[in-house]
């Protein structure tokens, strides 16, 4: 590697390679559903990715007997052949002798059939199989994207997006690879294998007997194969995930690796992933690289073992030779596609564990879920009364943030919370949100507990502009249309307007339609808030909330940006989270926040005046002022 | 879609870069492993050949103890087949074994590899480029490529031995029906031509689009709180069909093709073979064949089938990894424009002074057209704080990532102890620059981890030092400690904390120089005190660039350097620029709150008192 190595790295780094992931706050963390190995959760893993793929096919049920139709059709065709090569021998060339070459043209004729049926029927059925896997590929990839969107925002944190990553990508490849290269083989092969089996056994039954003799064999050899291969590749798919999770992270946070000279380390760590992965996969090939030999091997033996019985039978003219060679030219398609088949079986040992994970992934709960019987939010004027009952919560069972914590919030009123670090400000953010559910107790929205309200409706009342607001990217204008995905671009202009981000983006050099790169990186800190703002401000939510929304615009701006509030505010309730105290002298009232627990409550004027903390936090922000 | 990473196949071709080309580039990559190969193809031939063998053996077998009735040859030609399948089986082991640990073998170094490049581009590459193209390049393309380099290379080279020998055998056998046999070939070469060119195209739009749908993946989960916040699932789901789609067609496009040649692929041997069996059942009746022969012939041809039939997958397996190669090419082809220049050198920690100068410095965005800094001046002596104010946009950020070079200057330099940062080691600089930006980037690994990023070597004390200057101390209280985890993007913990944790990180070790980015905007004015009061004392002994938007902590700065559309406008003391310089005071005076008289009269120097008096009690 060339990265320029760290003077003298510490020797005992290799243990500490796996140390430095650190321990997760949740013991849960590393492995969902998916990840867990035990031999009940395998079975039921298993059990589940079957129910799977019997849902993912049925919708195509007419399309997959018309694909084994001509499956049938061309395995007939392709089987015809050597029954021909034999009658061609037999009865064919005596007559041609003879001076008669009916016989021959009669079976040339057959032959060129067969050869045209093989030709449509492979033709089709390729076409369709592939249809019929794509189709399904897409539905399965629709359907895994849509699940992870309703599992909740905690599920997420545990899971890491590098892990959703490598679900929607790598996993789906190897699913992929099978359908692109596998089915047809598979089921080719399977069926080829039967025919010829039967073939063999009304060809010349001893001759077959002996070959049957093979069969214990190829089972056993096959069992051991399934069992060995499913475990590893369960292995390579946890081993790719971690890869995965580490690239996406690195590349993320490529600015912090670059500026704290993180590079050596972080190729240290990605080579030991990339070597465990490297080392199972290398597992899984080893198991192929016996079992597909191995099948050879019994086919080979096979083979001579006919060769000998069938010369010896032909010897004492209990079968024609004809039959021998015939026989033996079966023999080789019959073990053929067994070697394909070994192939083929290893791809779809590689796709059924991809398919276990994504099942398992399916079979996640959301810990936020939707309501069985929604509750309509009633509508009308001066709506987005908020009321927190008795509310615990903890985002670990063992350290509660917030402990029955009572709050009432008319409609229309803006809350300022104030508090240290770490008081639990965001937590209440995210109550009301509903990202996440409390532990004890109920959150309302005008009288209805959050758990019953359906999700588009409370996103529609609720907006949260998070304390990490994300821009996707795009344009300008699409980051701001987010909020109200069918506002006009003249909506989109107010919107910006209003907060005062207008000017910015129509200096930017395609105004509106300026790329924003990835996370926003085209555009500063600030601007990034005021996108967001302007979002939100589009949304048009009966209940605002603002996490920290302002905290990077300078200040004529901030200002700008209050004012705007002043009016947007009137009529709804907000919740505003400010470390600034301009923003929250504005505000209706306050709540103090220490602790998950509101220590002071009131209007600011009030508690500025009084002798509490708000006071004095009040008085070094003034002396602060200029 | 960024512009590099839809780099289109046609116009790389035309400019002389041809697809195969870029995987010839990866044969380093096989080096290591050509004793291997050797022996790989040894054992692949002689593995063949004794598969070859067995139809002749066969004949032997029909034409000679069967037609003259001697059982005991019977026994010995029995015995040399099973031998011959033995050894095949044994050789195809051999060649497996080996084949596979190349394989991942190469795979895993050519990911090391870009992993690497990819570390060393800059910034500026990284904004460009989707993320998730540049996943899909080090998992789905290098899987295509090595499923390539260890089956199809091998299977093509194999097969196409197997094709002529076989061949050879029939020409022997029988000159006029080998030649027929022979002339096979002619078909499924133009077939196969036919095939590549399609499925090239093809095959470069799906590996596009996987890094397209890869790209969604990854920005839907990380903005999936923002997501939620406004309930988009229904909009992010359909904007995910709606590429998913697209992928669905390029495959289907693919299969289709796929499916017609490997049936018209399927057809040529068929025919010949009917052709071979009714010219051969011709020549038996004249008796220029015997019946053996024949069935040698047959079994022989039907040996061709898979080779034949294989070349369809192995034609579309190998463009697949052309065009993978082509685009994993792209990536390492791009030179990493911030690297250390011929002769530069490192300046040990307790040599520098800290003289920190911007010379004329000037920069624009890659691919901007208007510039972010011009010409800018500005000193800060060894041990000075300067604080940088000035408008949300107007190039702060921009300014501070010159220092460490996470850009590099467009025009003019900056100079440290008046050596040009150009001319140090960028490992040596960026130890001597500590750096923390405006959003604390933290990774889900441990907080010691998070901490000590660049510098595994940092002991305990320094640690703790840092996050008591930092007020991180809550460290130590999570469920294990240093040892704990933190989420995500640092997403288990709060806004503060996270801020508080990247001006630890900052600190660590006493560098040199600082810039720090807003380091406070998270804090509550509480904390905010705390911190000022320690961060003091660092900032004796470094040499500090820090943005500020707050008035409160500008008190930390010796000086003031104010930032206008990208020039340093005024600079000085901050009473005197707020005495003196209107467009000073209108960033930083806020608006009088109502019932209190002007604040300009309180002034700044008095500002801070009560926060450290806080930190002293
Ligand atoms: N996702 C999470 N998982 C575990 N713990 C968390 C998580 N989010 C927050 N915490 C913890 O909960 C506590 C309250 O966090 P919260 O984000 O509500 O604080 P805050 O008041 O918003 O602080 P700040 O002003 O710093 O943003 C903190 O101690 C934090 O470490
Ligand atoms: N990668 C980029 N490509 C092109 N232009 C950029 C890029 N990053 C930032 N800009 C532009 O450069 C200007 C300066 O950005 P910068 O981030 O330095 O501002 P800032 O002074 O730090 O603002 P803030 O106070 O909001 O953080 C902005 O107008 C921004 O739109
Ligand atoms: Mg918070
Ligand atoms: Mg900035």
């Amino acid at each position: 590697m060339s990265v320029p190595e760290q003077a003298a790295p510490p020797p005992e780094e290799e243990p500490e390679l796996t140390r430095w992931r650190g321990t997760a706050t949740d013991p849960e963390a590393d492995r969902s559903r998916a990840e867990d190995t035990s031999p009940e959760a395998v079975a039921r893993l298993r059990r589940l990715s079957r129910t799977l793929l019997g849902d993912l096919l049925r919708p195509h049920r007419r399309r997959l007997a018309a694909a084994v139709a001509l499956l049938l059709a061309q395995n007939a065709a392709a089987m015809a052949g050597p029954y021909l090569v034999m009658i061609g021998i037999d009865r064919a060339i005596p007559p041609l002798r003879a001076g008669d070459a009916g016989p021959l043209v009669t079976v040339a004729g057959a032959f060129a059939v067969a050869a045209v049926t093989e030709y449509a029927a492979r033709r089709g059925f390729l076409t369709l199989s592939a249809r019929i896997g794509q189709a399904v590929l897409l539905d399965l990839r629709q359907r895994v994207f849509g699940h992870f969107l309703r599992l909740s925002v905690g599920f997420h944190e545990r899971y890491t997006s590098g892990r959703m990553v490598s679900r929607l990508t790598s996993d789906l490849d190897s699913i992929a690879e099978l359908v692109d290269g596998g089915i047809d083989s598979l089921v080719l092969a399977g069926l080829s294998i039967l025919s010829v089996a039967a073939i063999l056994l009304w060809l010349d039954l001893p001759l077959a007997a002996v070959t049957l003799f093979a069969f214990p064999f190829l089972f056993w050899l096959s069992r051991w194969f399934a069992r060995s291969s499913a475990s590893a590749y369960r292995r390579t798919r946890d081993a790719v995930a971690l890869v995965i999770v580490h690239f996406v992270e690195s590349m993320r946070g490529i600015r912090a690796v670059q500026a704290f000279r993180r590079e050596p380390r972080n190729q240290r760590i990605f080579v030991a992933l990339g070597d465990d992965y490297r080392r199972s996969s290398l597992h899984a090939f080893r198991l192929i690289a016996t079992y597909s030999p191995a099948i050879k091997l019994i086919g080979n033996v096979t083979v001579a073992v006919v060769l000998c019985y069938g010369g010896w039978r032909v010897l004492g003219g209990q079968t024609e030779i004809g039959v021998l060679a015939a026989f033996l030219l079966y023999l080789r398609r019959f073990f053929e596609p067994m070697q394909e088949l070994s192939q083929f079986y290893n791809s779809l040992q590689s796709a059924t564990a991809a398919l276990e994970k994504l099942a398992g992934v399916l079979d996640e709960r959301p810990a936020v879920a939707e309501p069985a019987r929604p509750t309509p939010l009633p509508t009308g004027p001066r709506r987005g009364e908020l009321i927190f009952r008795a509310v615990g919560f903890g985002y670990r069972a063992d350290t509660p943030i917030l402990c029955r914590l009572e709050l009432t919030v008319p409609a229309g009123q803006t809350v300022a919370l104030i508090g240290p670090t770490g008081a639990g400000k965001s937590t209440i953010a995210k109550l009301v949100a509903r990202f996440h559910d409390p532990d004890t107790g109920t959150v309302r929205l005008d009288g209805v507990d959050l758990r019953d309200v359906r999700d588009a409706d409370l996103r529609r009342a609720v907006v949260l502009v998070t304390q990490e607001n994300h821009l996707f990217s795009g344009t300008v204008a699409e980051n701001i249309r987010f909020g109200c995905p069918g506002a006009d671009d003249a909506a989109v202009q107010a919107a910006a307007r209003a907060i005062g981000a207008h000017d910015f983006i129509a200096a930017l050099p395609e105004g509106y339609a300026t790329q924003v790169h990835r996370r926003g990186g085209r555009l500063s800190a600030g601007q990034r808030q005021l996108v967001a703002f302007a979002r939100a401000f589009l949304a048009d939510p009966t209940v605002l909330i603002l996490d920290e929304a302002t905290s990077s615009l300078d200040v004529p701006t901030e200002r700008l940006v209050q004012r705007a509030l002043g009016t947007i505010l009137r009529d709804r309730t907000a919740l505003v989270i400010a470390h600034r105290l301009s923003t929250v002298e504005t505000a209706d009232r306050v709540l103090v926040l220490d602790g998950g627990r509101v220590v002071e409550d009131g209007p600011p004027a009030v508690l500025a005046e009084a002798d509490g903390r708000y006071a004095a936090l009040h008085r070094q922000w003034r002396d602060s002022l200029i | 879609m960024p512009v590099e990473s839809d780099g289109d196949p046609a116009a790389r071709a035309a400019a002389g870069t041809h697809p195969v080309h870029n995987l010839w580039r990866l044969r380093p990559y096989l080096r290591p492993y050509a004793a291997e190969f050797a022996w790989l193809l040894v054992a692949g031939l002689a593995g063949t050949a004794a598969g070859i063998a067995v139809p002749l053996v066969v004949q032997r077998v029909v034409d000679g103890p069967v037609a003259r009735h001697e059982p005991a040859g019977l026994l010995q030609l029995g015995g040399l087949a099973l031998l011959l399948g033995v050894v095949e089986a044994v050789l195809i082991f051999i060649r497996r074994w080996v084949q596979s640990s190349s394989a991942v073998g190469m795979e895993a170094a050519l990911r090391a590899d870009v992993y690497a490049h990819l570390q060393r581009l800059p910034t500026s590459f990284h904004d460009r480029w989707q993320s998730g193209q540049l996943l899909s390049r080090i998992t789905s393309d290098l899987s295509v490529i090595r499923r390539f380099l260890s089956f199809g290379v091998f299977f093509l080279v194999l097969n196409l031995t197997t094709y002529v020998v076989v061949v050879v055998l029939l020409i022997n056998l029988h000159p006029a029906l080998g030649v027929l046999v022979a002339a096979s070939a002619v078909p499924l070469l133009l077939i196969s031509r036919r095939f590549g060119r399609h499925y090239h195209a093809a095959s470069r739009r799906m590996q596009d689009q996987q890094g397209d749908v890869a790209t969604l993946v990854e920005e839907t989960a990380q903005g999936l709180r923002t997501m939620k916040a406004y309930g988009r699932g229904p909009e992010l789901a359909a904007r995910f069909a709606g590429a998913a789609r697209r992928l669905h067609d390029t495959g289907v496009g693919k299969g289709r093709l796929l499916a017609n040649t490997s049936a018209l692929l399927d057809l040529v041997p068929n025919v010949t073979l009917g052709v071979v069996l009714a010219a051969g059942a011709a020549a038996a009746a004249q008796g220029a064949l015997t019946i053996g022969e024949l069935v040698a012939f047959v079994s022989l041809q039907l040996m061709l089938i898979w080779p034949v039939q294989s070349l369809g997958w192995i034609i579309a397996n190998g463009q697949e990894a052309a065009t993978a190669a082509d685009r994993i090419q792209e990536v390492l082809d791009t030179p990493p424009e911030i690297v250390d220049s011929a002769g530069a050198v490192a300046l040990p920690r307790d040599a520098v002074h800290g003289r920190l100068r911007f010379e004329r410095v000037s920069f624009s965005y890659p691919g901007a057209t208007t510039g972010v800094l011009r010409e800018i001046d500005l000193t800060i002596e060894p041990g000075e704080t300067l604080a940088l104010v000035g408008a949300t946009g107007s190039g702060k950020s921009t300014l501070l990532s010159l220092v460490p070079r996470l850009h590099d200057v467009s025009t003019g330099r900056i100079t440290l102890d008046g050596h040009d940062l150009r001319e140090l080691r960028l490992a040596s600089l960026r130890r001597l620059v500590g750096v923390a930006f405006e959003e604390p980037t933290l990774f889900s690994m441990s907080v010691r981890e998070n901490l000590t990023l660049g510098r595994p070597d940092a002991g305990d004390d320094e640690i703790r030092a840092a996050l008591a200057l930092a007020q991180a101390d809550f460290a130590y209280d999570l469920p294990w400690g240093l040892a704990t985890r933190v989420g995500e993007q640092g997403l288990s913990l709060s806004g503060g904390q996270r801020q508080r944790l990247a001006l630890a990180r900052a600190v660590l070790g006493r560098p040199a120089v600082l810039v720090m980015d807003d380091p406070l905007s998270a804090l509550d004015v509480h904390t905010e005190a705390l911190v000022e009061a320690a961060l003091r004392r660092v900032l004796r002994d470094s040499t500090s660039l820090l943005v500020v938007h707050r008035p409160s902590t500008i008190a930390l700065a010796d000086r003031v350097a104010l930032l206008e559309d990208g020039r340093i406008t005024a600079t000085g003391r901050h009473s005197d620029l707020l005495a003196t310089v209107p467009a000073y005071r209108a960033l930083l005076a806020a608006e009088p709150p109502a019932g209190h008289p002007p604040a300009g009269a309180s002034g700044p120097s008095s500002s801070p008192s009560d926060g450290w008096g806080l930190v002293r009690s």
